[in-house]
């Protein structure tokens, strides 16, 4: 019995533990290659690295293993008890504390706010100048954190009703396309890159098993033509949000 | 030992972090839908492991690869590296023709696709991808195909700041491919391609491309770090929809022939 247990313990480690293995070569393989031929540096440090690479590998095991006994465990289940209740206020309800929540506190949402509110109030200067930036990264960061917690209440309801996703993506870069002649130079690049930070390891998994759980849950739809497409909407919205947002400011 | 009090650290930020999903989550199951979490122990248990897991993973990319990648990353915008003549520490005055920044280009493209393959949101959602489509897609191939739109999109990043070409070109071409790919790309794909752009930009890639940008922005004359470092994720979520739509494309084509 206890032999038993022990060796499914091992299995349910082993695959995952080679598979982070694997994945990790190929950035360590570019950054030697480069560091040693193309650089032509020895590599220090070679204990701290060696440590490093095994707190990484077995960082990543655990995760995948946290990953299908938590994370994905989770979100199902939030999706089929939604879809037993019915109640799609609430349900939209919780699509968008989920998307606020998470963005609001997201470690490279706050370091990219800063940059980008150095980047915008630079004309001021004295004490208001720095009250004003941190009222721009303030802002920018309600900005985009509402902008995801649209972005899953809009996915969550184009689930629910079955629309194609493309026409609201595409619809959505056109509108980006159409909105940015008209925002300040400074604000473009932000915007364009505020879609892409606010994706984090944790929020991913869960919203992708939430869509997918959703999906699955509904009659008639197809988990993956409808389940997946909420991440989509997540890096889409922030971007249009974040140009209005520059519109209005100047 | 330090590592220890990383590692500490890390888990404190991890679950600062998590903290607002969890209570968003707590809040609507027990108050709002009113049911127990199935298998509660399980969950918590899966819980610990993926804080635990993410933050020993962040602890261990900032022993064995960031200060590298990073330093990397601005050494190859050196003066003294793009031309051997010059002394170390020496600032260009003209910038040299964008060709000359081939190694830049090289790096951009290896580093961009290898952090992705490292990236744990993609394998999740890989992951669930392959059991929702039954089997038919298989987890490593789509990721190679988001691998290799993100070492593009990457490396036309730093092509853009080398060069100096206004962002806002790249994106609307990058999105009429997308838009046309859509119209011919194989129906169940197209969510999940759209879905690849934005998780590629996560844990792993988010930092190295950024330094990248910023080390690249600062050594050329005329960028400025602030304003052109931007725009380097914009296009890393660009790309990969292409990619992924492509191999279905491929994948379908292949079938069709054999058929």
């Amino acid at each position: 019995m206890r032999v038993a247990e022990l060796r499914t313990l091992i299995s349910r480690f082993a695959e995952p533990l080679w598979n982070s293995t694997r994945d990790l070569l190929p950035i360590v393989g570019t950054v030697g290659v480069f560091q040693l031929f193309v650089f032509q540096q020895p590599l220090e440090n070679v204990g701290q690295m060696i440590s490093g690479l095994v707190l990484v590998i077995a960082g990543l095991t655990l995760f995948v293993v946290g990953l299908e006994v938590g994370l994905f465990p989770v979100g199902a289940q939030l999706a089929h008890d939604f879809a037993k209740k019915g109640s799609v206020p609430w349900l939209i309800a919780f699509a968008f504390a989920l998307g606020f929540g998470t963005t609001f506190a997201e470690p490279a949402l706050i370091a990219v706010a800063g940059k980008a509110a150095e980047l915008a109030v630079v004309d001021d200067r004295g004490v208001e100048h720095e009250a004003m930036q941190q009222s721009y990264a303030f802002t920018l960061r309600i900005t985009v954190a509402i902008a995801v917690g649209c972005a899953l209440v809009a996915g969550v309801l184009r689930i629910i009703l079955g629309w194609p996703l493309h026409f609201f993506i595409m619809g959505g870069y056109i509108l980006v396309m159409l909105l940015t002649p008209f925002a300040p130079g400074t604000i473009i690049g932000v915007a364009y890159d505020s879609g892409g930070v606010t994706t984090s390891t944790i929020t991913v998994p869960l919203t992708t098993a939430l869509g997918v759980g959703l999906a699955s849950s509904i009659k008639g739809r197809s988990p993956l033509l409808d389940g997946f497409g909420l991440i989509a909407f997540a890096s889409l919205t922030p971007i249009i949000f974040v140009l209005l947002m520059g519109i209005l400011w100047s | 030992m330090s590592v220890v009090v990383l590692l500490l650290t890390s888990i404190w930020t991890t679950l600062r972090d998590i903290l607002p999903i969890a209570v968003v989550i707590l809040v609507f199951q027990l108050l709002v839908l009113r049911r127990p979490i199935a298998h509660w122990q399980r969950v918590a248990a899966g819980f610990v492991c993926v804080i635990l897991g993410l933050a020993m993973f962040l602890v261990g990319l900032d022993l064995a690869l960031f200060p590298l990648g990073k330093a990397m990353a601005t050494q190859l915008a050196a003066a003294d590296f793009l031309d051997p003549g010059r002394q170390v520490g020496e600032e260009l005055t003209v910038a040299l023709p964008w060709y000359r920044y081939y190694w830049t280009y090289l790096f951009a493209f290896a580093i961009g696709f290898s952090a992705t393959v490292a990236e744990p949101a993609l394998l999740a959602v890989a992951i669930k991808a392959h059991e929702v489509s039954g089997g038919t897609l298989q987890v490593w191939p789509l990721r190679a195909a988001v691998a290799l739109g993100a070492g593009f999109g990457v490396m036309l990043g730093t092509f853009r700041i080398v060069t100096g070409i206004p962002l806002p070109w790249f994106i609307l071409i990058g999105y009429a491919i997308v838009i046309v790919q859509t119209y011919f790309a194989p129906k169940q794909i197209v969510p999940l391609a759209y879905d690849s752009g934005g998780v590629t930009t996560s844990t792993v890639t988010v930092p190295l491309v950024a330094a990248l940008g910023l080390g690249l922005a600062s050594g050329i004359p005329g960028r400025s770090p602030l304003e052109d470092g931007f725009g380097m994720i914009a296009l890393t979520v660009l790309f990969p929809m292409i990619t992924v739509m492509g191999y279905a494309q491929l994948a379908e084509w292949r079938n069709r022939r054999h058929t």
